[in-house]
């Protein structure tokens, strides 16, 4: 039994007309112990609607469409909220990114983690609670003293790792990490990922990325779904998406990175933009980018198949090595 | 203000059944009050065959509205009141909206010190009760319609200038601006041109507040025994009804005038508000009187305008 | 450090207040047209005596702000020998001059009423408070839904309801159940404990709930705005993925930062509720200086008026000043500047 799969997850936001924007679209993945997980794609391609939806913590416009997501074989939408909430954190934790207001600016930081210790494991005594804080600050490189400040005396860095801290405090079996370092500055990031990275191999940890860095993606993730307009476009380990890449968009996208053993290649970048939610193509969403379109492309949505074991490929055209 | 700007707010305006009740409300009483000479059944200050058994009727046939205390006909003092509540009503607010209008321009313009003084002006005048200011004023300097006007409308400038500097502060940045200063437009001509026009709406939505405001203070202020003693208001109907007809229950006097004051408040909110909301929907804020007045004050201090909502504490649901 | 600066700033900006609130007393009963301390002289009521008294206490044979003659001559103290000084002189010893309709000293009968005042608005603005911020934090919840409507209608509603006719209108509902005038049943004495202070609740249930209903809609208003601002931070998001449930997240993580804006409204709104207090102890014949102010308006008893006036404004401006400094100490931010 996987730790988790989703299973045709579709979600759609409602407009004020009452009509539905569909933002995902039959995403299907799975997520095994101790492995890590990278959703790539460009903003607005569904990925973070994709990881709110997976922990029932859409915004109010958003709808579940249809889709299993199995737990350890729980599916956690036929929970009732209350039995939800209890998973939250708990064995899923998630972070957000650019955390500048992910933490409330008018409680100690030391108080926001321990709400998470004390709301899932039954921990009164104030004591052993300050103790695990102080044990997770550190965890992450915080000096346990600065418990006691509020957000705005940390640095964004620090604010993010502090987050990470929280985000461990129940020892979930989850991490989604949603864009952990794209608000940071460089250095940072690297600090950042390197911390992830520690505590993945510490704590056997399953971490879902979210990110647009297909860097990042390299070097942290077992496997890798690439997203594109709200449907899954290619998916399968992270070696063979950066090698045996077959999609259009994934191997336009692996040509618009640097490359560090050819660093004076130009960098292709893909003309056009993501579509619209409210103007969804009618067939393939990446028919009007891409560079091997044909006239089947526009009408029909390709299907996602398996090109081998373990790598699945949208599209019917895509380009065998 | 363009005319597509005007179409434009029209058309958003009839879409709203909030405003047109409003409006329809207010209508109401302009009509009445345009009209008052054929349509009150008598002059306000008529006593008719006044003899001690006429005194305090409740409403006949004659009498719509019953008769005062000194034996006049309630419904035509309340027809003829309609004028002064109007007038006091737009003539103030006009005022109070000229001023602010100017002040906000120049403060958020031209910024540095002439900014913090009219600031500091407007937060000295926040801090100054107003009705114990008027209070003090009108019965020093003496009554009369006009002291009224010009006492409402030189204190209720304050929250239109906030205002108005707030949206001039983020005009100023934006590109065309700095394209025509590099042309080399004068200062006027841009605050007049480019600055001005943008923020005309929301003043205009801001003065129909004002004019409920400016209406309440009157009545204030007449049935605290400042009004116009020349003329009828229904503040000083107020007045007098409460001083010599509250323990006879004389209700058709003492009812009448208030309801007309809230009718034509409440009518004027509506319009106020909607308006607020269609020329700058990112004001997620009520912006009814007293809250207007704390927001501008707090503008200052709290850090963050309300985000849209994309969080709310609903459950997910699955569609059906 | 910053903290410090800002409430430096925050004093001195309300000791130039009252200063200015001050002159600006001096200046309105000294020049409008009318002036009446001419006619303090001529008032029939007083005696003689007192009317010498007032004479050499405010100065009023002498120059207003500055007395040129003397400035000239390089008697530079003596030009300030003015009404003006003469005026600051008598009000940092308390004295406020004397009523002209009971001849008794303004700052006495101002002392005397004074707590009066102080009661009402006490348990009016409370009782707002409550009000309005339970009911904003569930019109901003249950936004949309028809709490939410109704909630917002009636802060609609009663914003264009002045408040001197409510209680007109409260008056006469409750004639017959509520002591409607006066603070207590004639007769009853302090004296009389319990018996006398149940009767002046009695006769403060009345006042107060007109200006609850009043006031309670802005609190509503802020507080929902407030509220619905908090509820759309992306730190509510994360006590959702906590695990928190909606209840604890309005407790622990939105009620806080709603309600800091909430202490700078009550303080502000203290100019309104003055305003308020007049009208509603006028129509409820409550005995305080809101209806000391009226009845000095009916008498012109202009030294009552103005020694009330600066009282009100006075008192609005330290409450404005000690909610700056309770804000500072609320908010961390600000500590931060």
């Amino acid at each position: 039994m996987s730790l988790l799969e989703v299973r045709n997850l579709s979600i759609d936001y409602l407009r004020e007309d009452g009509t539905a924007l569909h933002a995902v679209e039959e995403v299907c993945f799975t997520l095994e112990e101790g492995r890590s997980l990278g959703l790539v794609g460009e903003s607005g391609c569904g990925k973070t609607t994709v990881i709110l939806g997976i922990l029932r913590l859409l915004p109010a416009q958003g709808r579940i469409v249809s889709g299993e997501v199995l737990f350890k074989g729980t599916d956690l939408f036929s929970l009732s909220e209350a039995e939800m909430r209890k998973h939250r954190w708990k064995h899923l934790s998630i972070i957000f990114q650019g955390s500048m207001n992910a933490l409330n600016p008018v409680r100690r930081v030391g108080d926001q983690i321990a709400d998470a210790i004390k709301l899932h494991e039954n921990a009164n005594d104030g004591r052993q609670v300050e103790v695990r804080v102080h044990q997770l600050l550190d965890l992450v490189g915080i000096s346990p003293q600065r418990s006691r400040h509020y957000p705005h005396q940390y640095s964004g860095g620090m604010r993010q790792r502090a987050m990470i801290a929280m985000a461990l405090a129940c020892s979930p079996d989850i991490l989604i990490a949603d864009e952990p370092t794209t608000a940071l500055d460089v250095m940072i990031q690297a600090q950042i990922l390197d911390l992830l990275q520690k505590l993945q191999k510490e704590l056997a940890l399953s971490i879902i990325l979210v990110t647009h860095d297909l860097g990042v993606v390299a070097e942290m993730c077992n496997d890798v779904l690439v997203m594109y307009g709200g449907r899954t476009a290619e998916y399968a380990g992270v070696d063979t998406i950066f090698n045996e890449a077959q999609h259009p968009y994934t191997r336009r996208l692996l040509q618009a990175f640097p490359d560090i053993a050819n660093p004076s290649s130009k960098l292709a970048s893909i003309p056009g933009y993501p579509p619209p939610l409210d103007a969804l193509p009618r067939g393939c969403r990446f028919e009007p980018r891409c560079h091997r379109k044909r006239a089947i492309c526009a009408e029909q949505i390709p299907i996602l198949e398996a090109v081998q074991p373990g790598h699945y490929v949208a599209c019917p055209f895509r380009e065998d090595n | 203000m363009t005319m597509q700007q005007l179409r434009e707010i029209g058309r958003a305006f009839i879409r709203r059944p909030a405003g047109i009740v409003g409006l329809i409300m207010l209508l109401v009483v302009v009509l009445v009050a345009i009209a008052a000479p054929w349509l009150a059944p008598y002059h306000p200050k008529d006593k008719i065959d006044v003899s001690p058994g006429d005194l305090l009727t409740p409403p006949d046939s004659e009498h719509l509205l019953g008769r005062d205390d000194a034996g006049r006909d309630v419904l035509s003092q309340l027809i003829y009141g309609a004028r002064v509540s109007l007038t006091v009503g737009f003539v103030a607010s006009f005022m109070s909206m000229v001023i602010g209008t100017t002040i906000g321009l120049v403060a958020g313009y031209r910024g540095g010190r002439i900014d913090s003084l009219s600031m500091r002006l407007v937060d000295f005048l926040l801090v100054i009760p107003d009705l114990p200011l008027m209070l003090v004023i009108i019965s020093m300097w003496g009554r009369g319609l006009w002291k009224i006007i010009l006492v409402i409308g030189l204190l209720g400038w304050t929250v239109t200038a906030r205002l108005v500097r707030s949206q001039v502060l983020s005009i100023k940045e934006r590109c065309y601006i700095l394209r025509a200063r590099v042309i080399g437009a004068s200062h006027y001509r841009i605050a007049a041109r480019h600055i001005l026009p943008q923020v005309i709406p929301l003043v205009i939505a801001e003065a129909v507040l004002a004019v409920s405001g400016a209406i309440i203070a009157e009545s204030s202020l007449s049935f605290l025994g400042l009004g116009d003693p020349t003329l009828v208001s229904w503040g000083m109907m107020l007045n007098f009804a409460f001083e010599r007809a509250i323990s006879r229950r004389a209700w058709w006097f003492l009812l009448p005038p208030g309801f007309a004051i809230v009718w034509v408040s409440v009518g004027l909110i509506l319009i106020g508000s909607t308006l607020e909301e269609i020329v700058n929907p990112s004001l997620k804020t009520h912006h009814l009187f007293d809250s207007r007045r704390m927001m501008a004050r707090i503008a200052g201090r709290v850090p963050k305008e309300p985000a849209p909502d994309h969080t709310a504490l609903v459950e997910t649901e699955r569609a059906e | 450090m910053q903290q410090s600066n800002y409430l430096i700033r925050k004093v001195l900006f309300g000791l130039v207040t009252l200063a200015v609130v001050v002159g600006f007393n001096f200046a309105l009963f000294r020049i409008l047209p009318g002036d009446p301390v001419k006619a303090i002289a001529r008032s029939p009521r007083l005696t003689q005596e007192m009317r010498e008294k007032l004479r050499v206490e405010f100065g009023l044979d002498k120059p207003v702000f500055l007395d040129l003659e003397r400035l000239k001559t390089g008697d530079v103290i003596g030009a300030f020998d003015t009404q003006f000084t003469a005026y600051i002189n008598a009000l940092l010893h308390g004295n406020l001059g004397i009523s002209f309709r009971s001849r008794r000293a303004v700052s006495e009968i101002l002392a005397e009423r004074v707590w009066r005042t102080v009661v009402l608005v006490a348990a009016g603005e409370t009782l707002s408070l409550v009000l309005g911020i339970t009911l904003g934090l569930v019109a901003a919840w249950r936004r949309g839904t028809r709490a939410d409507m109704g909630i917002l209608l009636y802060a609609l509603f009663s914003w264009g309801l002045p408040t001197f006719f409510l209680g007109i209108i409260l008056l006469i509902l409750a004639q017959g159940l509520l002591p409607v005038g006066g603070m207590v049943t004639p007769g009853l004495k302090p004296e009389d404990g319990w018996v006398y202070w149940t009767d002046v609740g009695k006769h403060l249930i009345l006042p107060t709930l007109t200006m609850a209903i009043i006031y309670t809609s802005s609190y509503i208003l802020i507080m929902r705005s407030s509220v619905m601002g908090v509820l759309s931070e992306d730190y509510i998001l994360t006590a959702k993925a906590k695990g928190m449930s909606t209840f604890r997240i309005l407790r622990s993580e939105a009620l806080k930062n709603a309600m800091l804006p909430m202490v700078t409204i009550a303080a502000l709104n203290l100019a309104y509720t003055v305003g308020g207090a007049i009208q509603v102890e006028t129509v409820f014949s409550w005995p305080g200086v809101g209806r000391l102010m009226y009845e000095a308006v009916m008498t012109r008893d202009y030294p009552v008026l103005q020694g009330t006036f600066l009282l009100l404004a006075v008192a609005v401006i330290v409450a404005n000043l000690t909610a700056d400094i309770l804000y500072s100490v609320l908010d961390p931010r600000v500590k931060a500047g």
